[in-house]
């Protein structure tokens, strides 16, 4: 996330830390509401995941093509119609590809219109940058959150149900956690991954500290 | 669907499906803002204010709407008002009461993008709600949300003293902290029995 006004290279970094050093649900926190309320099935993360890409996508494409011309005072109410738009297309998609998605994913589906994610993109990165830069970074982003979505749906639906993409996978015998598709599974495994990812940086840091004290003392 | 009794869309909003803890809406500010209970507080007022307005907005715009055959502009026109709306509330507060536009100064224009705001306008059109039926929908959504976010910043508020490992400093442990309040609101669903 540059904060200057300048133009920054394309470099495989712009694709790649969306993904996993500015990971929109894992350490950025945002875009909690989808990421809670639509993983407790791998499918309907999976599905979610793309069709946020796709408004993120195209949306902050259109913002970067007309970051020029959009006055700065009314720049959110532009992205906001901007994204809106998108995610009406999409809406509609997804009722005539699926209706079975449709209907698991409700009303989220026009919920991703106040998708923290995208609108912090279009501010933070699409109405600074070149066209090609916001997609190739867009794109990273937006698979960087079907991931996370995925990382909830995958453990949501393995333990909740004991399937995965709805085929069996754990043996009959296996008693189903209900929790785990419950509300509350959703908050339990959510803070569940965000202990582990802050245990791995905590045991990180730690080992770089050693390492440091271990050159002072060779010296 | 349209036929449900004043009574139980309260209780439905306000407890059985909180927005916050059963539907999962708002929960940026909800993670966000409920580190101290005044803030919370405010917070939560500022939001079902801006969640009644916005409503009712909504329910006469979807009116005209299907009066013109527009029906797929209805997401777009939502949002535009819903900010719109936001704006015209923080005018009208600073206006006519200086003082509690301090209060709620800065929450407001973040209301803008909370999907619970969204989310009211969204479910009362898909639930072919009336116009009593969403002015009791939106004020019992914004009283459970006020809810939820004050029982949160009471038990982050406790947190603060209590000896917590490391690793679990951060937002992990708000989390389970909300994930526990999300079951115990699982006690009121038997509620939803007598009233349909």
């Amino acid at each position: 996330m540059s904060l200057s006004s300048k133009e920054e290279p394309l470099t495989l970094d712009t694709f790649v830390r969306g993904i996993w050093k500015e990971n929109p649900v894992f350490v950025t926190v945002l875009g909690m509401c989808p990421t809670l309320a639509v993983t407790n099935s791998a499918t309907n993360a999976l599905s979610m995941g793309a069709a946020t890409l796709f408004v993120l996508l195209c949306s902050n494409v259109l913002v970067s093509m007309l970051r020029k011309s959009i006055p700065k005072q009314v720049r959110i109410a532009a992205y906001i119609v901007v994204i809106a738009s998108f995610v009406t297309v999409v809406d509609y998609a997804i009722q005539a590809i699926s209706l079975q998605v449709y209907e698991a994913l409700g009303a989220f589906i026009q919920l991703i219109v106040v998708n923290c994610i995208i609108l912090g993109r279009a501010e933070a990165y699409a109405s600074r940058q070149t066209v090609l830069n916001t997609a190739v970074n867009s794109v990273g982003t937006g698979i960087g959150f079907t991931l996370a979505l995925l990382c909830l749906g995958v453990v949501r639906e393995l333990l909740g149900a004991g399937t995965l993409f709805g085929a069996r996978i754990l043996p009959e015998q296996f008693q189903p956690w209900v929790l785990m598709l419950l509300p509350a599974g959703g908050f339990f495994v959510l803070a569940g991954w965000l202990l582990l990812i802050d245990w791995m940086n905590i045991r990180k840091e730690r080992r770089a500290l050693e390492q440091q004290g271990a050159t002072v003392h060779g010296q | 669907m349209g036929n449900e009794s004043l009574g139980f869309i309260f209780l439905n909003a306000l407890l059985i499906n909180n927005f916050v803890l059963a539907m999962f809406l708002g929960i940026c500010p909800f993670l966000g803002v409920s580190a101290k209970k005044d803030t919370a507080l405010n917070m939560g007022i500022a939001t079902t204010f801006v969640m009644f307005v916005s409503s009712m907005c909504a329910y006469g715009l979807n009116w005209l709407l299907v009066k013109l055959g527009i029906e797929f502009l209805r997401l777009i026109s939502y949002i535009v008002v819903i900010a719109s709306a936001v704006q015209l509330v923080e005018m009208i507060i600073k206006k006519y009461s200086p003082a509690l536009f301090r209060a709620l100064g800065i929450y407001l224009p973040l209301i803008t993008t909370n999907c619970a705001v969204l989310g009211i306008a969204v479910f009362q059109t898909a639930k072919n709600y009336d116009l009593l039926q969403s002015a009791v929908y939106s004020v019992s959504a914004g009283l459970g949300f006020t809810l939820a976010l004050l029982l949160m910043a009471g038990l982050r508020e406790k947190l603060v003293l209590a000896d917590v490992p490391s690793i679990a400093r951060g937002t992990g442990m708000t989390l389970i902290l909300a994930g526990l309040l999300s079951l115990a609101f699982m006690g009121f669903a038997g509620l939803g029995g007598g009233g349909d």
